[in-house]
C-alpha cells in the first residue's frame, strides 16, 4: 500500500474489481470533470493576482489532470472488470425543462465515453508536463495553464455528456478554448486572426449540430442518449429523410470540429498557437470531437445510409486531399496539420462504413503518435527559437518553423530525433508501432464493406502518408544542417521535462496499437480486446448494420484475406519512407528566403490547391460586400435615408413652403383675410 | 331710405379695407378698422329696424369690444412707437418666418 | 414572518415598487444637489431589495394572475386600477429593478451636470416601465406607457452626446407614431365592449371577450402590432435604435436596450396576439412577422458585423437577438414563449453589460470608436476579460446566460415552423462574426495608440457595477430552471390558449407539424 489514502483507495477498489466480477459503479465521475476545472479557476486567480507564482502553476497545472487521468484508468479498469456492463448515467441538476424536454446536467459512463476520457486525460496530462518546459519562460505562463486546464474540463464534459444539449456544451467550449488558445499571443495579428477564424468556421458546424438537435427532440421528444438510440430504430423509417437530414446535420458539425473538407479551412491556420495546444487540441483531443460523436450517434448513421457514405467519401477525399498538401509544405508545424485532417479523414471513412471500433482505435493510437509529432517539432521550434535567438537573428514563426531553414537536427537533438522517428513510423503505419494496427484496420474495413473506391483512396492516401512524413524527418533532422553559423553554437536540446513527456508518448506510440491485434495476422496470436470491450457501446448500431446491409466480407477488393493485405501495406509503407529517404537525403535544400516558389504541379499543391483563396473569393468577400451594401445602402440609404429621414425633410418642406405666407406684413395678412372672405362668400353665394 | 343706408355702409367699409390694406402708418390703419367696425354697425342698425331689435344689441357688444380694443390696440401703437420711434408696420417683421 | 407573506402576495407590494420610484424621483428634485446620487442609489437599492423576495413568494406552476388588484378608478369610463403579476412579467420586473441601481451607479461619475433632473427622470422612467409590465387595464396600461416615452426622450436630448437632438426626437416620433395608433385601436375596443356587453370597460380580461369581426381584428392587431414593432424594433422600424443608443448616457442605453424593448416584445405577448388571435396567427400576418423577425436576425447581423461604432453595433445586435425573441413569440408554443421570456432577461443582462463596458471606455478615452482601440487585453486584463465573457455570451455560448433562451426558443418553433427555425439558426453564425472581429480588434492585437498605453483597469465602483452582472450571466447558464420555472405555466397556458382560439376562428391547417420538414414523417410524438 502506498500510504496516501485516496490511493489506497484506488488500489483497493481496483483490486476488488479485478477480482470480483461484479456491476460496474463509477468511480468519483464529477471529479473527473471538477479536477480540472478547479485547476482552471486557481491558474486563473493566480494569472490575476500572481502572475509569479510560476511552481504553484507547475504543479497545480498538470496536477489536476494527473488525478483527473487516475480516476479515468480506474474508472476503465472497474468497467473491464464488470463485464459488457450497461452505461451508468450520474445526474447532477435539472439544467431545463419546460414541457417535455427536459436536460439533465448529467454524465454517461460506459466504455466508448471512459475510453474517451482515458485517452483525454492521458495525453492532456502528458501535454501539461511538456508545457512546463515549452512554456517555461512565457509571461503568460498562469493564464495558459488555465487555459488548458478549461479545455480538458470542457473535452471531458464532451465526452462524458449524457445528452446532446450538455455535448454541446462541451463541444462549444472546447472551441472556446481553442480560440484562446489559438490566439494566446493576441498581440500578433496573424494569431489572434487565426483564432478567430476557428471559431467561426466552427460556428458553421454547430449551427448543424444545433438543427441536428432540434430535428431530434421534434421526431423523438428527447435528446437523452439513451433513449434517443433506444426509441431511433422504432421511430426513424430505415433510410428516410428526416433521419438522413438529422445524421447530415450531425456529420455538419463534426466537419467543423474535425476539420473535414470543407470546412477544414481553420486548421491549419491553427498552428499559431503554441506548439503544446496543436499538440493537444488539435491533433488528440478536440478534432477527434467529430469522430467521437459519429460513433456516439452510431445508430442513428446506421438507419441512414446516405448520410454513412457521405461520411466515408468525405472521409476519404479528405485524406488523400490533405496528404497531398502536405507533401509541399515546408512549415514544420504544418506538415504534420494537414497529416492530421488527413488522418482524421481515416477516422471518418472507418466510422463511415461503420467500423467504429476502428475509428475508435485509430483515434485513440493517433493520439499518441500525432501528439509525439507535434511535441517533437515543438522541441525543435524551441530549439531553433533560442539559437536565433541568442545569435542575435531574427528569429519569427516565419523563420523558426520553415523546415528550410533546418537540416541536420539529429546531432543536436538526439531524443527529440529519435522520439519523431517513432512517431513518423508509426504514423506511417509501419510494423509493430501503434498506427499499422489501427490504419490497417480501417482500409481493411473499407475494403471489406465494399467501398473499393474509397479503399483505393485510403490505399494512395497511406503511401503518401509514409512518404511526406519521411520528407519531413530528412528536411528536419538529416542532411546537411542549414542553420546559420552563429546561430548553431546555440542549438541546445529542450529541458528535461520535456523530453520525459516525448519519451512517453513514444512509448505510447509503440504500445497502444497492440490493444487490438487483429485475429488474421500471421504468427501473431489473436487479441481483440479493445473491440470486445468496446462492443456494448456500438451493438446497437451494428445490429442496424447487420440487419440492413448484411455482415462485412472477409476478403478485399482485389481479393486476399487481411493478413496478406497486413503484411503487403506494411512492406509498402516501409520502402516508401527506404525510398522517400534514399532519395531526399543528398537533395540540398536552399533556406526559405533564397529558396522561390515551387513550380508546375507541386505549386498547386504548396499553394494547397488554392482553397484559402478561393474561399475568400467566392464567399467572404462577396459576403463582406453583402455587409456593407447591407449597411450603407439599404439600412442608412434605404430606410433610413429615403424612408425615415425622407419623411421628416417631406414634412419640414411642407412646413417652409406654408411659412412662405408669413410675410410679417400686416397688410398681406389682411389681403389674404380680405381674399379668404371673398371666397368663402362666393361660394356661399354661388 | 334702407337702401341708402346699407350703401353708405358698404362703402365705409369698402373704405376701411382699403384703408387698412394700402396705408403703412400704424395710427391710420387703426382707424381704418375702426371705421371697418362702425360701418358693420351702421349696417346693424339700418337692418335692426325691420328684422328686430337683435341687431341694436349686437351694436352695444360692438360698441364695447371696439372701445376695449382701442385702449390696447392704441397701447400697442404707443410702445412701438417708444421701441422704433416709428409707426410705420413695414419696419415690424417679428411674425415673419 | 407571516405577515410579510402575506404582504408579498397582496398587491400592495407591487403598487410600492410602481409608484415609489417615481416619488423618489420628485424628491430628488428638492435635494441639495451634491447628495442627489446617494439618495438616487438608496432608493434604488431599496427598489430592489423590496423586489427581491418577490422571485421566491411567487407561486410556482400557478396559472393567473398573483399579486392581483382591481378597483374602480373613473368608473365612468370603465377605467380601473388592475394590477397583477404572472410567470411572464415576474423576470423583467426583477429585471427591472436589478438593473435599476446598476444605472445609479454607472451615472455615478459620469453624469456632472442637472443632476437632479437626471436621477428624477431615471426614477420616474421606471415607474412607466414596472408600470407597463404589471397594469391590467388598457387605459392604466396606455399611461404608463406613454410615461416611459417622456423620460427616455430627456435622458437622450439632455445628457446624452454629440447628436442627442436628432436621436432623441427620432426616438420621441417614431415611438410616439406608434402608440397613437394603437391608443385609437384601444378607443375602438373599448366601443365595441360597450356594444356587445352594455357597460364600459378596458379591464384586460374584459378585454379578451371581446368579439372582434374579421377584417377589423387585422385593423386593431396591425395598429398595436406598429406601437409594439417599433419599440422592439422589428426590422424595418429599427433605424431609431442605433442612433438613440450610440447617443444616450450608458444608463441610459442599458435601461433602453434592457428593458425598453421589452415592452415590446412583452405587450405582443401580453395584448396584441391574446386579443387577436386569429389575425396573428393567420398564415399572412404570421409569415409577415417570422419575416420580419427573420430580417431582424440575419440582416441586422450583416450590418452590425461592418459597425465602427462600438455602441452601434451592440445596438444592432440588440436588433438580433429580440429578433430571436420575436420567432419565439409568433411560434407560440410553451418552450419558445418560455424561451422568449426568458431571452429578453438574458438579454437585458448581457446587453446591458455589454453597453456598461462601452461606457467604462468611454470615459477613458471619449470615444466609441472601435478602431481607437486594440490590444486592451495587455493594459487592461480585467476589463478585457469582462468584455470578452459578455460577448461570448452575447453570441450563445452554452454554459453562459444567451445560449439557454436560444435554444429553447429554437427548439421550440422548430416543431411548429422547421424552416424559419433553421434559417433563424444561422443567426449562431452570424453571431459570431460581428461579435468575434470587434473582441479581436479591441482586445487582441497589439497596442495600436499611445493613449491607451496609460489606460486603468476596473476600479472598485465599476468593479462593484460589473460583477453583478456576470454572476448572474453564467448563474443563469449553468443553472437556468428556477428561472424557467417561474416563466413555464404562464407561457405554456398562454400558447396553448391562444393557439385553441386561433384554431376555432380559422381553418384547422394553422397548426404545422414537424413532418412538413421532410415530407415523410414517421415515429413518435
Amino acid at each position: 500500500m502506498v500510504g496516501v489514502p485516496v490511493l489506497d483507495s484506488m488500489l483497493a477498489l481496483v483490486q476488488e474489481a479485478t477480482t470480483h466480477e461484479r456491476a460496474y459503479v463509477p468511480f468519483l465521475p464529477s471529479w473527473m470533470i471538477l479536477l480540472p476545472f478547479i485547476g482552471f479557476v486557481i491558474n486563473g486567480a493566480v494569472g490575476y493576482l500572481a502572475p509569479d507564482r510560476r511552481k504553484l502553476v507547475s504543479a497545480v497545472g498538470p496536477g489536476v489532470l494527473g488525478l483527473s487521468f487516475l480516476v479515468a484508468a480506474v474508472n476503465l479498469v472497474l468497467l473491464i472488470a464488470a463485464h459488457d456492463a450497461e452505461p451508468v448515467i450520474r445526474s447532477y441538476w435539472t439544467w431545463m425543462e419546460v414541457g417535455q424536454l427536459r436536460i439533465e446536467a448529467a454524465l454517461q459512463l460506459d466504455q466508448l465515453s471512459v475510453m474517451m476520457a482515458l485517452v483525454v486525460t492521458c495525453v492532456s496530462f502528458i501535454i501539461h508536463i511538456y508545457s512546463i518546459g515549452y512554456m517555461g519562460e512565457d509571461p503568460g505562463y498562469a493564464r495558459y495553464f488555465s487555459f488548458l486546464n478549461l479545455f480538458v474540463f470542457f473535452m471531458l464534459v464532451l465526452v462524458l455528456a449524457a445528452n446532446f444539449p450538455l455535448m454541446f456544451v462541451g463541444w462549444e467550449g472546447v472551441g472556446l478554448c481553442s480560440y484562446l488558445l489559438i490566439g494566446f499571443w493576441f498581440t500578433e495579428p496573424a494569431k489572434a486572426d487565426a483564432g478567430q477564424k476557428a471559431f467561426i468556421v466552427n460556428r458553421i458546424g454547430d449551427f448543424g449540430f444545433l438543427a441536428a438537435m432540434f430535428a431530434l427532440f421534434a421526431y423523438l421528444g428527447t435528446l437523452d442518449f439513451q433513449a434517443v438510440f433506444a426509441i431511433a430504430p422504432r421511430g426513424f423509417e430505415y433510410g428516410g429523410a428526416a433521419v438522413t437530414l438529422i445524421t447530415l446535420f450531425l456529420f455538419l458539425g463534426c466537419t467543423g470540429k474535425s476539420a473535414q473538407i470543407p470546412l477544414y479551412v481553420w486548421l491549419p491556420d491553427a498552428m499559431h498557437g503554441p506548439t503544446p495546444v496543436s499538440a493537444l487540441i488539435h491533433a488528440a483531443t478536440m478534432v477527434t470531437a467529430g469522430v467521437y460523436l459519429v460513433a456516439r450517434t452510431g445508430v442513428l448513421f446506421a438507419l441512414a445510409p446516405l448520410s454513412m457514405t457521405v461520411v466515408a467519401v468525405v472521409g476519404a477525399v479528405t485524406a488523400l486531399f490533405a496528404a497531398t498538401i502536405a507533401v509541399q509544405q515546408f512549415d514544420i508545424k504544418r506538415v504534420i496539420a494537414y497529416s492530421t485532417i488527413s488522418q482524421l479523414g481515416y477516422m471518418f471513412l472507418a466510422v463511415g462504413v461503420g467500423a467504429y471500433t476502428a475509428g475508435i482505435f485509430h483515434l485513440a493510437t493517433h493520439a499518441f503518435f500525432k501528439a509525439l509529432l507535434f511535441l517533437a517539432s515543438g522541441a525543435v521550434i524551441h530549439a531553433m527559437h533560442h539559437a536565433l535567438e541568442h545569435a542575435g537573428e531574427e528569429a519569427g514563426e516565419d523563420v523558426t518553423q520553415d523546415m528550410r531553414n533546418m537540416g541536420g537536427l539529429k546531432a543536436y537533438l538526439p531524443t527529440s530525433f529519435r522520439t519523431a522517428w517513432i512517431g513518423a513510423l508509426a504514423l506511417a503505419g509501419v510494423f509493430p508501432l501503434a498506427g499499422f494496427f489501427s490504419k490497417d484496420e480501417i482500409i481493411w474495413s473499407a475494403g471489406a464493406r465494399g467501398q473499393t473506391l474509397l479503399w483505393v483512396l485510403a490505399v494512395l492516401t497511406a503511401l503518401l502518408t509514409a512518404g511526406y512524413i519521411t520528407r519531413w524527418l530528412v528536411m528536419v533532422f538529416h542532411g546537411a544542417s542549414r542553420v546559420g553559423e552563429g546561430a548553431r553554437r546555440y542549438l541546445r536540446a529542450a529541458p528535461s521535462v520535456m523530453l520525459v513527456a516525448l519519451v512517453l508518448l513514444a512509448v505510447g506510440s509503440v504500445v497502444s496499437g497492440w490493444v487490438n491485434v487483429p485475429e488474421a495476422l500471421p504468427l501473431l496470436p489473436e487479441f481483440t480486446w479493445l473491440h470486445q470491450f468496446l462492443h456494448p457501446s456500438f451493438e446497437a448500431a451494428e445490429h442496424v448494420l447487420v440487419e440492413h446491409m448484411g455482415e462485412p466480407a472477409h476478403v478485399a477488393p482485389l481479393g486476399g484475406g487481411e493478413g496478406t493485405w497486413a503484411v503487403l501495406s506494411t512492406t509498402a509503407a516501409i520502402l516508401v519512407v527506404i525510398f522517400t529517404f534514399m532519395a531526399l537525403r543528398g537533395k540540398r535544400y536552399l533556406s526559405a528566403r533564397e529558396a522561390a516558389e515551387p513550380t508546375g504541379l507541386w505549386r498547386l499543391l504548396y499553394r494547397k490547391w488554392y482553397v484559402d483563396e478561393l474561399y475568400d473569393l467566392v464567399i467572404v468577400k462577396p459576403f463582406k460586400a453583402l455587409c456593407m451594401v447591407s449597411w450603407r445602402v439599404i439600412d442608412q440609404g434605404l430606410i433610413d435615408g429615403a424612408l425615415v429621414d425622407g419623411v421628416a425633410y417631406t414634412t419640414r418642406f411642407g412646413g417652409w413652403v406654408v411659412s412662405r405666407f408669413q410675410t410679417g406684413y400686416v397688410g398681406t395678412y389682411v389681403l389674404i383675410i380680405v381674399i379668404g372672405i371673398l371666397i368663402i362668400l362666393g361660394a356661399v353665394a354661388l | 331710405m334702407l337702401i341708402e343706408s346699407l350703401l353708405l355702409s358698404a362703402i365705409l367699409f369698402a373704405v376701411g379695407v382699403a384703408g387698412v390694406l394700402l396705408r403703412r402708418n400704424a395710427i391710420v390703419m387703426f382707424m381704418c378698422i375702426e371705421l371697418m367696425l362702425n360701418a358693420v354697425n351702421l349696417f346693424l342698425v339700418a337692418v335692426s329696424r325691420y328684422a328686430g331689435i337683435e341687431g341694436q344689441v349686437f351694436v352695444i357688444f360692438v360698441m364695447t369690444v371696439a372701445a376695449a380694443e382701442a385702449a390696447v390696440g392704441l397701447a400697442i401703437i404707443i410702445s412701438i412707437f417708444r421701441h422704433y420711434e416709428s409707426v410705420d408696420v413695414r419696419n415690424f417683421r417679428l411674425l415673419r418666418w | 414572518m407571516s405577515q410579510l407573506a402575506t404582504l408579498y402576495s397582496s398587491h400592495w407590494i407591487i403598487t410600492f415598487l410602481v409608484f415609489f420610484p417615481a416619488v423618489a424621483g420628485l424628491v430628488c428634485l428638492f435635494l441639495p444637489r451634491e447628495r442627489i446620487r446617494y439618495w438616487a442609489f438608496t432608493a434604488a437599492m431599496l427598489e430592489f431589495l423590496v423586489s427581491l423576495p418577490l422571485f421566491w413568494t411567487f407561486k410556482i406552476g400557478r396559472v393567473g394572475w398573483q399579486n392581483f388588484v382591481t378597483e374602480p378608478w373613473i368608473p365612468d369610463w370603465g377605467i380601473s386600477y388592475a394590477l397583477g403579476v404572472d410567470g411572464i412579467s415576474l423576470l423583467l420586473i426583477l429585471l427591472t429593478t436589478f438593473l435599476l441601481p446598476i444605472s445609479v451607479l454607472v451615472s455615478w461619475d459620469q453624469i456632472k451636470e442637472k443632476e437632479r433632473a437626471y436621477y428624477a427622470m431615471l426614477l420616474i422612467l421606471v415607474t412607466g416601465i414596472l408600470g407597463v409590465f404589471v397594469a391590467l387595464d388598457l387605459f392604466l396600461f396606455y399611461v404608463f406607457w406613454e410615461v416611459t416615452l417622456i423620460p427616455m426622450y430627456f435622458l437622450i436630448g439632455v445628457w446624452g452626446h454629440e447628436r442627442r437632438i436628432y436621436a432623441a426626437v427620432k426616438f420621441f416620433l417614431f415611438t410616439a407614431l406608434g402608440s397613437l395608433l394603437m391608443l385609437v385601436a384601444i378607443l375602438v375596443l373599448f366601443w365595441l365592449h360597450i356594444d356587445q356587453f352594455g357597460v364600459t370597460s378596458l379591464g384586460y380580461a374584459d378585454m379578451l371577450r371581446v368579439e372582434v369581426p374579421g377584417s377589423l381584428q387585422y385593423w386593431l392587431f396591425a395598429a398595436f402590432a406598429l406601437a409594439f414593432a417599433i419599440k422592439v424594433p422589428i426590422f424595418p422600424f429599427h433605424t431609431w435604435l442605433p442612433d438613440a443608443h450610440v447617443e444616450a448616457p450608458t444608463a441610459g442605453s442599458v435601461i433602453l436596450a434592457a428593458v425598453l424593448l421589452k415592452l415590446g416584445v412583452y405587450g405582443f405577448l401580453r395584448f396584441a396576439i391574446p386579443f387577436f388571435p386569429s389575425a396573428a396567427l393567420s398564415q399572412t400576418v404570421l409569415m409577415t412577422m417570422m419575416a420580419l423577425a427573420l430580417m431582424g436576425i440575419i440582416y441586422t447581423a450583416w450590418v452590425a458585423a461592418v459597425q465602427p461604432n462600438l455602441k452601434k453595433l451592440i445596438a444592432y445586435t440588440s436588433v438580433a437577438h429580440l429578433g430571436f425573441i420575436m420567432v419565439g413569440t409568433f411560434a407560440l408554443t410553451s418552450h419558445s414563449v418560455t424561451g422568449g421570456v426568458l431571452q429578453m432577461v438574458n438579454h437585458g443582462l448581457s446587453t446591458g453589460a455589454l453597453f456598461i463596458l462601452a461606457g467604462f471606455l468611454y470615459n477613458r478615452r471619449h470615444t466609441y470608436e472601435i478602431s481607437e482601440y486594440s490590444g486592451l487585453a495587455k493594459v487592461i486584463p480585467v476589463y478585457s476579460g469582462c468584455l470578452v465573457l459578455v460577448a461570448l455570451s452575447s453570441i450563445g455560448l452554452p454554459g453562459l446566460n444567451g445560449f439557454v433562451g436560444e435554444f429553447l426558443i429554437l427548439i421550440g418553433s422548430f416543431g411548429r415552423h422547421p424552416w424559419i427555425t433553421l434559417l433563424a439558426t444561422t443567426g449562431v453564425i452570424f453571431a459570431a462574426y460581428y461579435m468575434l472581429p470587434m473582441i479581436r480588434r479591441a482586445v487582441w492585437n497589439d497596442l495600436r495608440h499611445d493613449e491607451n498605453r496609460q489606460l486603468l483597469d476596473l476600479s472598485r465602483l465599476e468593479l462593484a457595477i460589473i460583477v453583478p452582472l456576470l454572476i448572474m450571466i453564467v448563474l443563469m447558464g449553468v443553472y437556468p430552471k428556477p428561472f424557467i420555472d417561474r416563466i413555464a405555466a404562464s407561457a405554456e397556458s398562454l400558447s396553448e390558449e391562444i393557439v385553441l382560439i386561433a384554431g376555432q376562428d380559422a381553418q384547422p391547417q394553422q397548426r404545422v407539424v414537424a413532418g412538413d420538414f421532410t415530407g415523410s414523417r414517421a415515429g413518435t410524438q
